[in-house]
């Protein structure tokens, strides 16, 4: 319904297969406006002739469609009833719930000034050993899963958010098929966790477009109960890869010169806008965000993972285990960047001493996989990596153990101890000899 | 009259403005929205329709706003109260900002104007000066900051009056100069100037002829960056960028250490805001805030701005130069700057080079690194700048524009190997590719050879031929098989691992290993060319390899120790039994 203050046209100009354009006075750049009932963001204005993207694709819409302009960039009203709720890309009821009311908030708001910040360092654990012990999770970390699509990564990431010790959980799903929306809504139910989860969600049966909206509304979320009431607050994306692919199509319509792997020369910026929003905040509030970035073919290079490496603090890469046949946090190319502010600080003094041998012994079992494979023969040394290598995976990496670091560093002690010598292990002498295990 | 203007077109931040005078190419401008202002600047000019770059989000922004030109370019505010300071890409002062969130067009001062410093004049009345040369005198924390004829001055002047010894504000008149025609100009303690151009105003800019120490290994011993040089680091994610320019920013033996966060993560510099004013700098015992600035326009702050903040912060560097200070930029990372400029030339609708960059992508790069240098003040002090870039390739690939035009600018080349950071041998830098192009200068061979031992630029090459031949080595035995090649061919292959292990790693988290002096990198260098020229009977692979493994261990201890203390000591005479074994 059009209110009195607002503008009405009826008269378009120009039609594309994602944009209009029509002659408008007193238009801001960035404001909402309806194109015959659809959302549309202004993109583009020169002179009184004014482009709007409609989110959800102009198919059907006629020349003469009702234009209303609303006078304000996308909002979302924030407060405490958001809590347990699902909405769309607009901040729509998705749950037969009516609409909460609260403070209309700007989304894709400004920045944390970086002088405010503070420094991570309070550890999130989760309970699985690939990220606790070999890539802790610290609260303000931005870290994706670069995960092949056939990899279990949206289970993964709910199994985490379940485990984490935070305060509120935000999903910003994009470009998620229904299947695995109800999934989640599925896994949330079952945890008797929903009073503490909000959901922005486009499935793949919406628009592509209108996902460009969800990171800005999951993150509007996010900073109201981080900023406004000090929270613990871990926003999950998935899949970010979607996203960008929807910045493409939209950068295309708009005629722009396209960069590496026809992706907008943009994507850097636009993909930093959104991961840099996970902030510490000086009054004890954070935004932790897990992403997930699909890869094609395991291909990082590709502009996507690669621009999003650059980005975040660490990747998370899954992997089946082949000795085991459980899926794992791959030890080698997975990396935390802030682990080393809470590792032998917030857990056991021993902490990245044991990390980092098991992860060099682990190592050392894979070249000797390798020399196997090749038809050499094995050391004593080799074969004893190997059964290392086995049981490191089954009882300590697999994802579905869930147990807490200090135990998770004793049972690294007693492989340790079963399988090597101590020279063969060097570790600092003085830890050896309070935590070796003597068989 | 300033020259004014009407919105006319608006794309995301680059706007049209319909102006009713005269404008210039760059100048600043400042368009009303609501009850604040936007900075933009001059990027096109086409009779009365401007095209400006906004520094900040056009968000709510509208045709018809009005636009008020400046008459000036960006331009760096010089005085008393830089160092330690804490600024975005605009020079705002980030620290004096109000609030968790940065607001748009909160423009901060980059100076205290109110401030007193205590001034004394070290020029007379009579005194006939040039831009640049030094008036007088504060003391801004450690050092002694040098009031100078303001850069913009051109020609000769007479100093008809000086400010007696006294506390003054940087804008109160500490001096009255006349020029050449008798016109009388007064001198205050803060000067403004254009980032974009080059501060010049110094006598000569000869080759570099010494090195700077950094405290890393790989470089100071393989690869030195000359005091006054250029130098990039060019590698992929997770390759340990971040952790050596940190390594830099802490160690190297400069007066100022300048950092330029440009467009990259915000926790990074939180890392820097929390440590520098904790960390202590070996070489004065100080603080190393006390030596630093921080230019921060992390990823998420206006991508215009990120353009900006590797000019304001050279602009500063020079500025601090011509003091005849050693000043140390590091900018973090250079592809964000380039990122930035492919943005606008793209809305510009330029036609684009390669993936996308501007044409002139390599020219800018190069104009920027040529303002690095080591230079004769007009008083004939030396003052230098060096200007250390990172690089982040897209995709890893070291042939794409950015890298590459880099790499025609700069004279040492840091390349970060994606392998060598996967074996965790850091820092990663790959010893085979990386050069520095110092090394071939005859007056920086004659300087080492000098201050450091006889042979040193000889040793210098052989060991960089021991590493070669190793990885020759390594290949050979990876394609035949351990025990199918002659026990000579591991030999060599665990040699260079020596190298490896005891010179080209680091480690940076390591409080004794982090930062190796000179005097220490040449002590255990030449202890590892020794056992490398040493041959050493060996009846089969193993008990080469288990030899130098032994080796390594033990002067890995070593670079652990105090230098020369007990444990050194005790771990020196046990590799002497070591070897001794063999021999």
């Amino acid at each position: 319904m059009a209110k009195a203050f607002q503008k009405i046209y009826t008269k378009l100009e120009a039609i594309t297969k994602a944009t209009v354009s029509l002659h408008a006075q007193d238009v801001a750049n960035d404001e909402l406006a309806t194109v015959d009932g659809r959302l549309a963001q202004v993109i583009k204005i020169d002179g009184d002739l004014v482009s709007l993207q409609v989110f959800s694709g102009t198919e059907g819409i006629p020349t003469n469609a009702e234009v209303i302009f609303m006078g304000e960039p996308p909002t979302l009203k924030v407060s405490d009833d958001l809590a347990g709720r699902f909405f769309n890309a607009y901040g729509k009821p998705i749950d037969g719930g009516v609409e909460p009311d609260g403070e209309k908030r700007e989304i894709g708001g400004p920045s944390v000034n970086p002088f405010r910040r503070k420094q991570p360092s309070q550890i999130i654990p989760t309970g699985i050993a690939g990220i606790d012990l070999n890539n802790t999770l610290v609260s303000g970390q931005k870290i994706p899963f670069f995960a092949d699509p056939d990899q279990p990564y949206n289970n993964v990431m709910a199994m985490v958010a379940l485990r984490a010790k935070v305060d509120k959980i935000i999903l910003g799903g994009m470009g998620l098929s229904n299947d695995d929306f109800l999934f989640f809504k599925k896994s949330f139910e079952n945890a008797g966790a929903l009073d503490k989860i909000i959901c922005f969600v486009n499935t793949t049966d919406n628009p592509p477009v209108e996902r460009l909206l969800i990171p800005d509304m999951a993150l509007a979320a996010a900073e109201y109960f981080a900023v406004d009431k000090n929270e613990k607050v871990l926003v999950l994306l998935t899949d970010m890869t979607l996203y960008a692919d929807a910045l493409s199509i939209v950068s295309n319509r708009m005629d722009q010169i396209p960069s590496k792997d026809s992706m907008p020369g943009s994507l850097y910026s636009d993909l930093a806008k959104i991961y840099e929003k996970a902030v510490q905040l000086p009054d004890g509030g954070s935004i932790t965000i897990i992403a997930v970035t699909t890869l094609s073919g395991g291909d990082i290079t590709h502009a996507i993972p690669d621009n999003t490496g650059y980005i975040t603090e660490g990747q998370l890469y899954l992997r089946k285990d082949s000795d085991t046949g459980k899926v794992i946090i791959d030890p080698f190319r997975s990396l935390s960047r802030l682990k080393q502010l809470v590792i032998g600080k917030q857990t056991r003094e021993d902490h990245p001493q044991v990390m980092n041998a098991a992860i060099r012994l682990y190592a050392d079992a894979s070249n000797a996989k390798t020399k196997m494979e090749n038809g050499f023969d094995l050391t004593d040394y080799d074969e004893r990596t190997l059964s290392f290598a086995k049981d490191y995976s089954a009882n300590i990496l697999a994802i579905d153990i869930n147990i807490d670091t200090t135990e998770m560093l004793d049972r690294t002690w007693i492989l340790l101890s079963k399988y090597f010598s101590q020279t063969e292990v060097a570790i600092k002498q003085e830890l050896m000899n309070k935590y070796w295990k003597n068989n | 009259m300033k020259t004014t203007g009407k919105v006319t077109r608006i794309i995301a931040n680059l706007v049209s403005v319909k102006v009713d005078g005269h404008v210039a190419q760059n100048e600043v401008c400042y368009i009303k929205l609501d009850d604040t202002q936007l900075m933009a600047d001059v990027i096109k000019v086409d009779g009365e329709k401007v095209q400006v770059q906004v520094y900040e989000s056009t968000r709510g922004l509208r045709v018809g706003s009005n636009v008020e030109f400046q008459g000036h370019m960006l331009e760096a505010t010089l005085g008393p109260g830089l160092l330690s300071s804490n600024y975005d890409g605009l020079q705002n002062n980030l620290a004096s900002m109000t609030g968790v969130f940065l607001k748009r067009g909160d423009y901060t001062s980059p100076l205290d104007f109110d401030k007193l410093w205590d001034f004394t004049p070290t020029a007379k009345v009579g005194d006939e000066v040039i831009a640049a040369d030094w008036l007088g005198e504060v003391t801004e924390g450690w050092l002694e900051h040098k009031i100078m004829l303001p850069f913009k001055f051109k020609g000769r002047y007479k100093i008809t009056s000086i400010a007696a010894e006294g506390s003054y504000k940087i804008g109160d008149t500490i001096a009255v100069v006349t020029d050449e025609n008798e016109n009388p100009h007064e001198v205050t303690m803060v000067q403004r100037w254009p980032v974009k151009q080059a501060i010049t105003a110094f006598r000569e800019k000869p080759r570099p002829f010494r090195i700077m120490e950094t405290g890393v290994r790989v470089i100071d011993t393989f690869n030195p960056i000359a005091e006054g040089g250029t130098g990039f680091i060019p590698g992929p994610f997770g390759c340990g960028k971040t952790v050596l320019q940190h390594a830099l920013a802490k160690q190297a033996s400069a007066d100022i250490i300048i950092n330029a966060a440009c467009g990259e993560r915000a926790n990074e510099v939180v890392e820097i805001f929390t440590e520098f004013p904790e960390l202590d700098d070996p070489r004065t015992g100080r603080k190393l805030m006390e030596r630093t600035i921080i230019i921060c326009n992390t990823s998420n702050m206006p991508v215009s701005a990120r353009e900006a903040s590797v000019y304001t912060a050279m602009t500063i560097a020079e500025y601090y130069r011509a003091m005849g200070f050693k000043i140390l930029l590091l900018a973090d990372s250079t592809s964000r700057w380039a990122q930035a400029l492919r943005e606008m030339s793209n809305r510009l609708e330029e036609l684009p080079g390669a993936d996308a960059f501007p044409m002139d992508l390599s020219a800018i790069i190069s104009n920027f690194y040529a303002r690095a240098g080591l230079v004769y003040l007009n008083n004939n002090q030396t003052g230098s700048v060096t200007f250390i870039g990172t690089v982040s390739p897209a995709g890893g690939n070291l042939k794409e524009p950015v890298t590459e035009s880099t790499k025609k600018a700069a004279r040492c080349f840091y390349a970060l190997a994606q392998s060598r950071a996967d074996s965790k041998r850091y820092p990663a830098v790959d010893p085979v590719d990386s050069y520095s192009k110092y090394l071939e200068y005859p007056e920086i061979i004659e300087y080492l050879n000098k201050t450091i031992s006889e042979n040193w630029t000889a040793n210098v090459s052989e060991g960089k031929n021991i590493v070669l031949r190793g990885r020759e080595a390594y290949e050979q035995i990876n394609i035949l098989g351990d025990d199918s090649v002659p026990v000579e061919y591991h030999d060599r292959l665990w040699k260079s691992e020596l190298v490896d292990y005891v010179i080209l790693q680091q480690d940076a988290f390591d409080a004794i290993d982090a930062s190796a002096p000179l005097k220490r990198q040449q002590y255990m260098y030449e202890k590892v060319l020794d056992i490398c020229r040493t041959k050493f009977n060996f009846t089969n692979f193993n008990e080469c390899i288990d030899f130098y493994k032994r080796i390594i261990n033990n002067m890995r201890q070593m670079n652990y120790s105090v230098f020369h203390g007990d444990d050194f000591k005790n771990y020196e005479k046990e590799l002497e039994k070591i070897l001794e074994e063999r021999i």
